[in-house]
């Protein structure tokens, strides 16, 4: 008996965003959300930092350029996709003059290992809720294919569970028990 | 005994979304909940308790919260239940268990405990042996069990209309969006040392993930081929079409240890590991 034939006909589509690297630049985050958005390529493990160096990537989504320039919301407009905008970048920080008001703030685009990266914030009442990173790593024609990049670890303290803003939560197995008192279990019944 | 069919994942596959979005959203600071777009749906949850573990699902789109979309929920759980019933270690009159008592044979039970005997088999070749379901002497398929249930229960709700699912047995999940202009779904990824926070985010549209780690359990992985636990890792996260595979991926992954990383991004896979110290270090992307 064999079969289990296993066709994996999916499309795999991932976006990792990774937080909580407890580093120095934790600090400057925070400091970031004081003054200026720019805070892109601050990652700790990204020693090539060209901040402002203008992103590689060829697409020109406009949609997630105006998201930035003025600190509204606006969804990045899933375009076409593969890649983020490279006007975003330089739109970036022009509204963070103010001692942080609130809104979202882009930074300019950066190098990184990974490719070119910049990082939106939003501001709450002086506090950073949220990190994202319209711009990702785009050089990987394989990875373009697949959808999938790699980001730079993204540091913010003050990103707990509920302002992660996540849908599930995967951790080490969760026995009946361990549930009771897990992320997942207050999910499931805040029913967002 | 619902509605299995041999194997293949019964999903007819979207045509191919030529650039599927990368479906970042920048939030406005002051709206209270809004998570995703306006445009986003509301997701509704549902969450039971089956094989000895926490099932929730989240469904958005236009099944989520109708009668189809809780009676898909309900083959899913059946489908879980079922596989409890036959596979359970700790189910005496479970086939696993008779079968290890050597009270039957395998061509007695249902023909998926063959099934999946042959992937316990392929997953120890595949790892090298960091995967084995005949650990000192006895047959626990449990952990090859987990993911292919999982792959299988999904399917009525992937069957589902223009809906966005996400299905998750005790933190290992398959995910699916159906409208491009849907954002992703965001998976948590547990600090193993803090359950309360996250360590990473991870967005998913259309695949598997699954974590391993000691943080729930205590030291309940070891590696079979010298009965070590491993030291390094915290826990390790891997993303990959199949939930079957990336389950068996994530136990070896962390058995593998600190070579977990490299090994895992030779085999193709996609993920993060925390390792013990709390850093978080990316693979395969």
């Amino acid at each position: 008996m064999r079969r289990i034939v296993l066709t994996f006909l999916s499309t795999l589509t991932v976006v990792v965003l990774l937080f909580g690297y407890h580093t120095s630049t934790a600090g400057s985050l925070t400091a970031t959300s004081g003054d200026s958005a720019v805070i892109s390529g601050s990652d700790s493990s990204s020693d090539d930092q060209a901040s402002g160096a203008p992103p590689s990537s060829d697409s020109s989504s406009d949609s997630s350029s105006d998201s930035s320039s003025d600190g509204s919301s606006a969804s990045a407009e899933p375009s076409d996709g593969s890649s983020s905008s490279s006007d975003s970048g330089s739109s970036s920080g022009s509204s963070s003059g103010s001692s942080a008001a609130d809104g979202t703030y882009t930074g300019t685009a950066a190098s990184t290992e990974w490719g070119d990266v910049q990082v939106a914030i939003t501001v709450s009442d002086g506090q950073i809720t949220d990190v994202e990173v319209p711009v990702y790593p785009t050089e990987n024609p394989k990875d373009q294919q697949i959808n999938a990049y790699a980001l730079p670890i993204l540091i913010d303290e003050t990103i707990d569970a509920q302002s992660a803003d996540i849908d599930m939560v995967s951790g080490a197995t969760v026995t009946s028990n361990g549930y009771l008192t897990s992320l997942q279990s207050a999910l499931d019944q805040a029913g967002l | 005994m619902s509605s299995w069919g041999p194997t293949a994942p019964a999903q007819p596959q979207q045509p191919q979304q030529p650039q599927q979005p990368p479906a970042f959203q920048v939030q406005q600071a002051q709206q209270p909940a809004p998570q995703h777009a306006p445009a986003t749906p509301p997701t509704w949850r549902a969450a039971e308790q089956v094989m000895g573990m926490p099932i929730s699902l989240a469904l958005r789109g236009r099944e989520a919260g109708t009668h189809a979309g809780q009676q898909a929920w309900h083959e899913a759980l059946a489908e879980l239940r079922w596989v409890d019933q036959v596979f359970s270690t700790w189910k005496p009159e479970s086939w696993i268990s008779r079968l290890d008592r050597r009270e039957v044979r395998v061509e007695d039970c249902p023909p998926e405990v063959a099934d999946v005997l042959e992937l316990g088999e392929r997953a120890r070749v595949s790892t090298e042996g960091r995967f084995n379901i005949h650990l000192g002497g006895r047959l626990d398929p449990s952990g090859v069990v987990k993911g292919w249930a999982v792959e299988r229960a999904v399917r009525p709700l992937l069957a589902l209309e223009d809906t966005d699912v996400c299905l998750s047995a005790g933190g290992d999940m398959v995910c699916r969006v159906r409208d491009p202009h849907r954002p992703g779904w965001r998976v948590g990824i547990e600090d193993p040392a803090d359950p309360t926070r996250v360590k990473a985010v991870i967005t998913l549209r259309d695949g598997a993930l699954a974590t391993s780690g000691l943080s729930r359990r205590g030291a309940h992985l070891v590696d079979p081929r010298t009965g070590l636990v491993p030291g390094s890792l915290g826990s390790v996260t891997v993303i990959a079409e199949s939930l079957t595979w990336a389950d068996i991926d994530a136990t070896a992954g962390f058995v593998a240890d600190a070579q977990a990383p490299t090994w895992l991004a030779q085999r193709a896979r996609k993920g993060i590991v925390v390792w013990r110290d709390g850093t978080v270090e990316p693979y395969g992307l």
